[in-house]
C-alpha cells in the first residue's frame, strides 16, 4: 500500500489512490470525471442559454424594466412592447390543458395499470402514446379544420345557452380562442401524464393491491386507498412534465388561439402565447428594440417555465411526505 | 487498429481542408491536376433570403436559370422580409430580398451601399366567406377600414348595404381575420388602411404587425385563407394567389378614381403604371390614381451591394437579376403576379448597370 498518488497494478488492473488515500479503480475515476463532466455541461448550457437571453433582451430591460412584465401593450409600430397578456395566454392555456388532461390521463393509467384485461393493456398503450408522435403542425390542422368548427357550430352555442351567466362564457363565438388551444394542448400533453403514470402505477408494489383486496376492500377501493396515495409523488411529476410540455408548445397553440394580446376572462375569447408571439414576430422583426422585446419574451417563458418547475418539485417534495396510505 | 482510424482522422481532415479552400479563387499551386479552364467553369453558388411573399416567383426563376446555366447554383431561403434585411446586412448572403423598402436607420447599419431592385408586382386581396351571397361583394375603402377598425360589426350593415343594393347580407356578425405573423402581406395591407384613413394612421399605424384593434390572427396566409374558407362570415386579407387558388371570392374595391375594381393583373400593372417611380426605385403602391388601378398593390424588392466584394459571384448574380428582370418576367401572370412596367424596367436596368465590385463594373456587356 502507499499513500502516494500514483498508480498500481492489482490484479491486472489499474487503481489509483485519491486524495484521502482511498484506493479507486482508475476506470471508476475516469467514468467518475467524464460523468460529472457531462453533467456540468448541461448546467453550463443552461447558463450560457440564460446569459444568452439576457444579452439579446438588453435593450428592451433598460427601457422598460419591470412595466414589461405587467403593460398589456404589444404596438410594433409605435415600439411599445408589453407581454402580461402573452404571460397570461401561456399560464392560462397551459392551465386550462391541465384541466381537461390530468382526469383523462389518470383514468387511462389507471384503466391500464390496475383494470384492463391483460390482452388490452399493450394495445392500447401503444394507441395512447403513439398520439405523442403526431407532429404538432398536424394537431394544429386538425385544429383549424375539424376542432374550431365544432367548437363554433356546437359546443360554443351550447355552453354559452346553458352557462351563459358565467363571464367564463360569454362573448363572441368564433371557435378559435382559449377553448379551442386548451383542448388542443390537453390533447397533445395526455399521452406524456398517462404513459408516466402508468409506469409509476406499475412500480407500486403489488403487496399493497393484495393486502387491500384481501381485507375486503373493492377494486375502486384498493385503488384509492393503496395504489394512489402510494404513487402521489410520482403522479405529480408526471403531471408536472405535462405541464411542461403545454408551456412550450408553439406550432399547435398559435394555429387555435386566435393571436390576439388580449386578456379576457371569457374561454371562447382569442388569447395569444408567450411561445406564439415570439414564433410569429421574430422571422419579420426589424429594429433593435423590436428584436429585444421578443427575445425578453423569451426570457420570460424561460423564467416562469424555471419557476414553475421549481414549485413543482417542492410540491412533489412535500407530497412525498406526507403519510403514506389513505382511509377507506 | 488505431493506426487505422489515425488514417481515417487524417483522411477527413484532407477532406475538410480541401472543401475549405474550394469556394474561394484563391491560387492554389498544389492542384496542378485541375486545369485552369475548368476552374472558371466551376459551379458558382449564390445566395439568397428573404420575403416569402415572393417565394413561387423567385424559385420558378432559379428552375428556369439553372436550366440554362447549370453552373450557377443559386438559393434562396424564404424565411421573411425582415431576415432578408437582417442577412445581407450581416453579409451571410448574397442578395436579400423584401416587400417593405428597408428603414433608414437599416441601411445606415449595412457596411455597404444596398441597392432596391423592384422584381415584381402583387397584389392583397380581400377575401371573405358569405354563404348567402352570390354577388361578388363592393366595399369602399372607408368600409373597409371600419371593418377593420371594428366600427362595422355586422354584414347588414347600411354602409356595406350602400354599395351592394342587390346583395341579401346576413344579419351576422363580421368575423375579421389578421395576418399574426409579421409579413409584408400585412405591411401593404396596413399601408393602404393608413392612407385612407387618418385615424387609423395615428391610432394603429402601417407595420409587418401592428396592433390589431379586432379580430382573430391566423398564422401565415395558408392560416388566414385556411379560416376564411372554414368559418363563415369571415372577411381576412390575403396574397391574390391564395385566394385564386382556393377559389375564394375577392371583394371589389373602390379606388381613388372611384371606380369598383377587382384584382386582376391589368389592374395590378395599372396601378403601377400610374405611380412614378422615384430614383431610390421605391415607392409605395397602394391606393394608385388610374381608373383600372386596384389600390392594394405593391412592388416586392431584392436587396444587392452596389459594390460587390467578390466580382466573380457579383457578376453571377448581376446576370441572373438582369435576367430575372427581362425573361423571368413573363412567369409572373401565371404565378399572380403583375410584370414590371415598361418606363420602370428602363430605370431598373439603369440601375443594374451601376453594379460594380471595385473599379469594374459588372455588366459591361449586357
Amino acid at each position: 500500500m502507499t499513500t502516494s498518488h500514483e498508480v498500481s497494478l492489482v490484479r491486472g488492473r489499474s487503481r489509483i489512490l485519491t486524495r484521502f488515500g482511498r484506493e479507486v479503480n482508475w476506470g471508476d475515476f475516469v467514468f467518475r470525471r467524464s460523468t460529472a463532466l457531462i453533467a456540468g455541461l448541461v448546467i453550463a448550457a443552461l447558463a450560457a442559454m440564460a446569459f444568452a437571453m439576457i444579452q439579446a433582451s438588453r435593450e428592451s430591460l433598460a427601457k422598460f424594466g419591470v412595466g414589461f412584465v405587467f403593460s398589456s401593450v404589444w404596438d410594433p409600430v409605435r415600439d411599445i412592447y408589453g407581454a402580461l397578456p402573452f404571460i397570461f395566454g401561456t399560464l392560462a392555456s397551459s392551465l386550462l390543458a391541465l384541466v381537461f388532461a390530468v382526469p383523462v390521463s389518470l383514468g387511462v393509467a389507471i384503466f391500464l395499470s390496475e383494470l384492463a384485461p391483460s390482452w388490452l393493456r399493450g394495445p392500447v398503450g401503444f394507441l395512447v402514446e403513439l398520439l405523442a408522435a403526431v407532429p404538432s403542425v398536424v394537431y394544429g390542422l386538425w385544429g383549424i379544420f375539424v376542432l374550431a368548427p365544432w367548437l363554433r357550430d356546437t359546443v360554443e352555442p351550447l355552453l354559452g345557452k346553458v352557462l351563459g351567466f358565467l363571464p367564463l362564457f360569454q362573448g363572441a363565438q368564433h371557435g378559435f380562442g382559449m377553448l379551442a388551444g386548451g383542448i388542443i394542448l390537453a390533447i397533445m400533453i395526455t399521452p406524456t401524464i398517462s404513459s408516466v403514470s402508468r409506469e409509476v402505477l406499475r412500480a407500486v408494489p403489488s403487496a399493497l393491491r393484495e393486502g387491500a383486496l384481501g381485507l375486503g376492500a373493492t377494486p375502486w377501493e384498493s385503488v384509492r386507498v393503496a395504489v394512489l396515495p402510494y404513487a402521489r409523488s410520482g403522479l405529480v411529476g408526471a403531471i408536472i412534465l405535462g405541464l411542461g410540455r403545454a408551456l412550450g408548445e408553439t406550432m399547435a397553440i398559435t394555429m387555435v388561439i386566435g393571436n390576439r394580446a388580449e386578456i379576457s376572462s371569457s374561454l371562447f375569447a382569442p388569447s395569444y402565447t408567450m411561445a406564439s408571439v415570439i414564433a410569429n414576430e421574430f422571422t419579420e422583426a426589424t429594429g433593435q428594440l423590436y428584436l429585444s422585446a421578443l427575445a425578453e419574451v423569451g426570457l420570460l417563458l424561460f423564467v416562469v417555465t424555471v419557476l414553475l418547475n421549481v414549485v413543482a418539485r417542492l410540491l412533489v417534495w412535500r407530497v412525498g411526505r406526507l403519510p403514506e396510505g389513505g382511509r377507506l | 487498429m488505431i493506426a487505422r482510424r489515425k488514417l481515417g482522422l487524417a483522411l477527413l481532415l484532407a477532406v475538410v481542408a480541401c472543401k475549405g479552400n474550394q469556394p474561394s479563387d484563391a491560387p492554389a499551386p498544389k492542384s496542378s491536376e485541375a486545369a485552369p479552364e475548368a476552374k472558371k467553369d466551376e459551379a458558382i453558388s449564390l445566395n439568397g433570403a428573404g420575403a416569402t411573399f415572393p417565394y413561387p416567383l423567385y424559385s420558378k426563376w432559379i428552375s428556369e436559370y439553372n436550366k440554362l446555366y447549370p453552373s450557377v447554383k443559386i438559393n434562396y431561403q424564404s424565411i421573411g422580409s425582415g431576415g432578408g434585411i437582417r442577412q445581407i446586412i450581416a453579409g451571410t448572403v448574397d442578395f436579400g430580398a423584401t416587400d417593405a423598402p428597408m428603414k433608414e436607420d437599416e441601411a445606415k447599419q449595412a457596411p455597404g451601399k444596398l441597392f432596391h431592385i423592384p422584381a415584381t408586382i402583387g397584389a392583397v386581396v380581400v377575401a371573405y366567406n358569405l354563404p348567402e351571397v352570390t354577388s361578388t361583394l363592393k366595399l369602399s375603402p372607408e368600409v373597409l377600414v371600419d371593418i377593420y377598425a371594428g366600427k362595422i360589426k355586422k354584414w347588414n350593415d347600411a354602409k356595406i348595404k350602400a354599395d351592394n343594393a342587390d346583395a341579401k347580407l346576413p344579419a351576422k356578425e363580421i368575423s375579421v381575420v389578421y395576418r399574426t405573423d409579421g409579413s409584408g402581406t400585412t405591411a401593404v395591407f396596413t399601408d393602404y388602411l393608413a392612407k385612407i384613413s387618418a385615424d387609423w394612421k395615428e391610432k394603429i399605424g402601417a407595420g409587418k404587425s401592428v396592433n390589431w384593434p379586432t379580430g382573430l390572427g391566423a398564422k401565415g396566409n395558408e392560416g388566414v385563407t385556411g379560416q376564411v374558407k372554414t368559418t363563415p362570415y369571415t372577411i381576412g386579407y390575403i396574397e391574390r394567389a391564395y385566394a385564386s387558388q382556393n377559389k375564394l371570392p375577392m371583394v371589389e374595391l373602390k379606388n381613388k378614381a372611384g371606380k369598383f375594381v377587382a384584382p386582376t393583373i391589368e389592374a395590378m400593372s395599372a396601378a403601377a403604371e400610374a405611380v412614378e417611380m422615384p430614383d431610390e426605385l421605391f415607392v409605395s403602391l397602394s391606393n394608385a390614381d388610374g381608373e383600372g388601378a386596384y389600390p392594394i398593390t405593391g412592388y416586392s424588392y431584392l436587396l444587392v451591394y452596389e459594390n460587390a466584394k467578390d466580382p466573380v459571384k457579383g457578376e453571377a448574380l448581376a446576370k441572373y437579376l438582369w435576367w430575372g428582370l427581362h425573361d423571368g418576367q413573363k412567369f409572373s401572370k401565371d404565378l399572380d403576379y403583375a410584370p414590371l412596367p415598361a418606363k420602370v424596367l428602363t430605370k431598373v436596368e439603369a440601375r443594374l448597370k451601376e453594379l460594380r465590385s471595385g473599379d469594374k463594373k459588372l455588366l459591361s456587356g449586357a
